[in-house]
C-alpha cells in the first residue's frame, strides 16, 4: 500500500472569472490509513477543496493525485476508488433507503445481486434496517447523514471524502456518526473530512490542516495546534465597555497571546488557567473596576483562528459571504 | 514519495462502456419515473391546467368553428397538447435544478457513471411522463367532442412528433435548469421561453386570426409548425410540409441545445 492515499499540490481554484480565489496555492498529503482533517470556517475553502480532490470541480491551477490517478486526467480511475459524502445529505426524498443505495450500487456499475446484497447489509449496520423500505422524506436528519455516508460506502472505496459530516447534528447522532468512521479507519479505509470543530478535529484526525481564505495557514496534529495556542481562554465580563478597556491595560502582560475585546467581554488565552485567572483577579480587585463574571473554557476553532490570523473566523465568514460564488449561495438557500 | 494506483473495488463487470452508459440512462430514468408514482399530487397539477384548458376553450371559443374548417374542439385539443408537451418539458429544468440545490449532482459527478446520463436520464423521464400526460388530455378531449379524423398511425405519428420535439427542447430546460440557482427561478426562466413561442403561434387560433405584425413569427416558428403537423394528421387534413419543417427544427434544435446543457453539466458543481 502507498504512503499516501491523497497527494495535492499547489491547488488554486477560482471563482468568477478569477475575481474570487476560493483556493490559494494548497499542497497536502493525506495518509494511507488514518483520519485527515481539514478545519476552517465557512468559506475558508474547505468544501472546495473536497469537490477538486472527488473531480467534482476540476482546478484552476495545481495538481491533484488520489488513489494514484491525476484527478484531471484520470477522473474515472479516481470515481472507482472514492466516496464522497457532500455538505448536505444527499439523498432522493421520492426514493426508500434502500433505493437510494441500490441506484449508488447500479451507478457504480456494480453486479445486480451485489449492489441490493451491499445496500441491505449497510442498511442493517447504520441501523436503518427498519427503515429500509420507508421513504426518505420521513428520515430525521441524523438518519439521512447515516444514509448519506452509507451511499458513500456502497462500492466499499478505499478512500472517503467527507464535508462536514455532523454539521447540524444533535449531539447523540454525531457520536454515532464519529463511532462509524472511526470503525472505517479501523477496516484501513483512508477518510479526508472536513469540519468547523474542533472537537471532533480532535477526536478523530490524527492530522490537520487549518484553512483560512483558501491558504493554509496551519498543520499539525491536533495537541500541536491546541499547545502552540495555549491550553484554556479565561474569559472576563464587565458591566462598561469602559472597565473593560481599562482591565485590558491590566491584565494584558498576563499572556503572550493577544487578548481579544468584544465590547464588555474580554477573552485571553492563557498557559496555565487557574493561575493566570488568580493573578487577574488579583489585579483587577487592587483597581476600582467591578468584575461581572468570570469564566475558563477549552480552546475552539476561533480561538485558534484569533491566535493565527488575528481575526475572528465569523469575521471570516462575513467577507467571504460577499464573495460567496452562485453555486455556494444556491447551497445555502437549500440548507434553510 | 511516489504513489501508486490502489486496487480499485472489484466491482464493474465486463461491460463496454456503451451499454454501461445505457444502463446508467435506465437507473437514472426510472429513478425519476419513481417520483411521479411517489408523489402522484405532481403528475395530477401537471393536467389539471391542460385540462381546464380544453374545457373552457372549448366553451369560450367555439364561436371560432367559422374559421377553423369544422367544429372547434378538433381544432383546439392538438394544439393543447402540443402547448402541454412543451409545458413537461420545463419539468426538466425543475427537476435538475431540485437534484442541484439537493447535492444530488454533486454525487453523481463524483460516482464512475456516464456523463450524459443524468441528462438523458431526466429528459428520458420527462418524455415518459409526457407520454402519460398525452393519453389522459387525449381522453378528455373525446369526452367534450373531440373526433380525429386522421387514422390511429397518423395519430400515433402525430404524438411521436410532438414528443420529439419536446424531447429536443428539454435539453434547453436541462439547461436552465443547471444554471438558475434555484428551482423556483428556473421555473420563472422558462416563462419568457414557452409563453411567446405557444401563445404567439397557432396552437390556439389560427394564423389569419393572428394580427398582422405577428403572423410572420408566429408562421416561422418551430410550435407553430410543429401544432401544424399533429393537427394535420390528427384531423387528417393535407400536412403540407409542416411534418418536415418540425422534424428539422426538432434536430436543429438538438443539436444546439445538448452541448450547451452537456458543458453546463461539466462546469457546475
Amino acid at each position: 500500500m502507498s504512503e499516501f492515499s491523497v497527494e495535492a499540490t499547489d491547488i488554486v481554484r477560482t471563482f468568477n472569472n478569477g475575481e474570487f480565489r476560493a483556493l490559494d496555492g494548497v499542497s497536502l498529503q493525506v495518509p494511507t490509513g488514518q483520519v485527515f482533517g481539514l478545519l476552517g470556517p465557512n468559506g475558508s475553502g474547505k468544501t472546495t477543496m473536497v469537490r477538486i480532490l472527488s473531480t467534482v470541480l476540476a482546478p484552476t491551477e495545481g495538481r491533484a493525485i488520489v488513489a494514484g490517478y491525476d484527478v484531471v486526467k484520470q477522473p474515472s480511475q479516481v470515481r472507482r476508488s472514492i466516496g464522497l459524502a457532500g455538505q448536505f445529505a444527499a439523498v432522493d426524498e421520492n426514493l426508500t433507503g434502500f433505493e437510494n443505495l441500490r441506484m449508488v450500487g447500479f451507478l457504480n456499475h456494480m453486479e445486480k445481486s451485489r449492489a441490493i446484497a451491499r445496500s441491505r447489509q449497510l442498511l442493517v449496520d447504520f441501523g436503518l434496517a427498519d427503515f429500509a423500505h420507508k421513504l426518505t422524506s420521513t428520515y430525521s436528519g441524523g438518519m439521512r447523514r447515516r444514509l448519506d455516508l452509507a451511499a458513500a460506502l456502497v462500492a466499499d472505496p478505499p478512500i472517503l471524502f467527507l464535508d462536514e459530516p455532523t454539521t447540524g447534528l444533535d449531539p447523540q447522532s454525531r457520536q454515532d456518526l464519529w463511532a462509524i468512521i472511526e470503525g472505517l479507519v479501523e477496516g484501513g479505509t483512508t477518510v479526508l473530512l472536513t469540519t468547523q470543530y474542533l472537537e471532533e478535529a480532535d477526536r478523530l484526525c490524527k492530522q490537520l490542516v487549518v484553512l483560512d481564505h483558501g491558504k493554509i495557514i496551519a498543520e499539525g496534529t491536533s495537541s500541536q495546534l491546541k499547545s502552540s495556542l495555549g491550553n484554556t481562554v479565561l474569559v472576563l465580563t464587565f458591566s462598561s465597555t469602559g472597565d473593560a478597556q481599562q482591565t485590558l491595560g491590566l491584565i494584558a502582560d498576563i499572556s503572550a497571546k493577544p487578548a481579544n475585546v468584544d465590547g464588555t467581554i474580554i477573552e485571553l488565552t492563557v498557559d496555565r488557567g487557574p493561575a493566570s485567572a488568580a493573578e487577574a483577579l488579583r489585579r483587577i480587585d487592587s483597581s476600582e473596576i467591578v468584575l461581572a463574571g468570570l469564566q475558563l473554557r477549552e480552546p475552539s476553532l476561533d480561538d485558534i483562528f484569533l491566535n493565527l490570523t488575528g481575526h475572528k473566523a465569523e469575521d471570516d465568514v462575513k467577507v467571504v459571504e460577499e464573495k460567496l460564488s452562485r453555486r455556494a449561495r444556491r447551497k445555502a438557500k437549500a440548507q434553510v | 514519495m511516489t504513489t501508486t494506483p490502489l486496487t480499485t473495488a472489484e466491482s464493474t463487470p465486463h461491460q463496454g462502456s456503451v451499454s454501461l452508459a445505457v444502463r446508467d440512462v435506465i437507473t437514472l430514468a426510472r429513478r425519476n419515473l419513481l417520483a411521479l408514482i411517489r408523489v402522484p399530487t405532481a403528475l395530477v397539477f401537471m393536467v389539471i391546467q391542460p385540462v381546464m384548458f380544453v374545457l373552457l376553450f372549448r366553451y369560450i371559443f367555439q364561436s371560432l368553428g367559422a374559421f377553423t374548417q369544422g367544429n372547434y374542439v378538433n381544432f383546439l385539443v392538438p394544439g393543447i397538447l402540443v402547448q402541454t408537451t412543451i409545458f413537461g418539458a420545463v419539468g426538466t429544468a425543475i427537476g435538475l435544478a431540485e437534484d442541484l440545490q439537493r447535492g444530488l449532482i454533486e454525487r453523481f459527478k463524483a460516482l464512475p457513471m456516464a456523463r450524459m446520463a443524468v441528462l438523458a436520464g431526466r429528459t428520458l423521464a420527462d418524455s415518459a411522463r409526457n407520454v402519460i400526460v398525452l393519453i389522459i388530455i387525449t381522453g378528455v378531449g373525446f369526452l367534450v367532442g373531440f373526433r380525429p379524423h386522421g387514422g390511429f398511425f397518423d395519430y400515433i405519428a402525430a404524438c411521436l412528433i410532438m414528443l420529439l420535439f419536446a424531447y429536443c427542447l428539454s435539453w434547453g430546460f436541462a439547461f436552465v435548469g443547471l444554471a438558475a440557482p434555484n428551482s423556483e427561478t428556473a421555473q420563472a426562466m422558462t416563462f419568457p421561453l414557452i409563453f411567446p413561442l405557444t401563445f404567439a403561434s397557432t396552437v390556439f387560433i389560427p394564423l389569419y386570426e393572428l394580427p398582422g405584425w405577428l403572423q410572420g413569427f408566429a408562421n416561422n416558428q418551430p410550435v407553430s409548425q410543429t401544432t401544424d403537423a399533429v393537427r394535420a394528421l390528427m384531423r387528417g387534413t393535407p400536412i403540407g410540409d409542416s411534418v418536415w419543417v418540425s422534424l428539422a427544427w426538432s434536430i436543429g434544435l438538438i443539436a444546439v441545445l445538448a452541448p450547451l446543457a452537456v458543458n453546463q453539466f461539466r462546469k457546475i458543481a
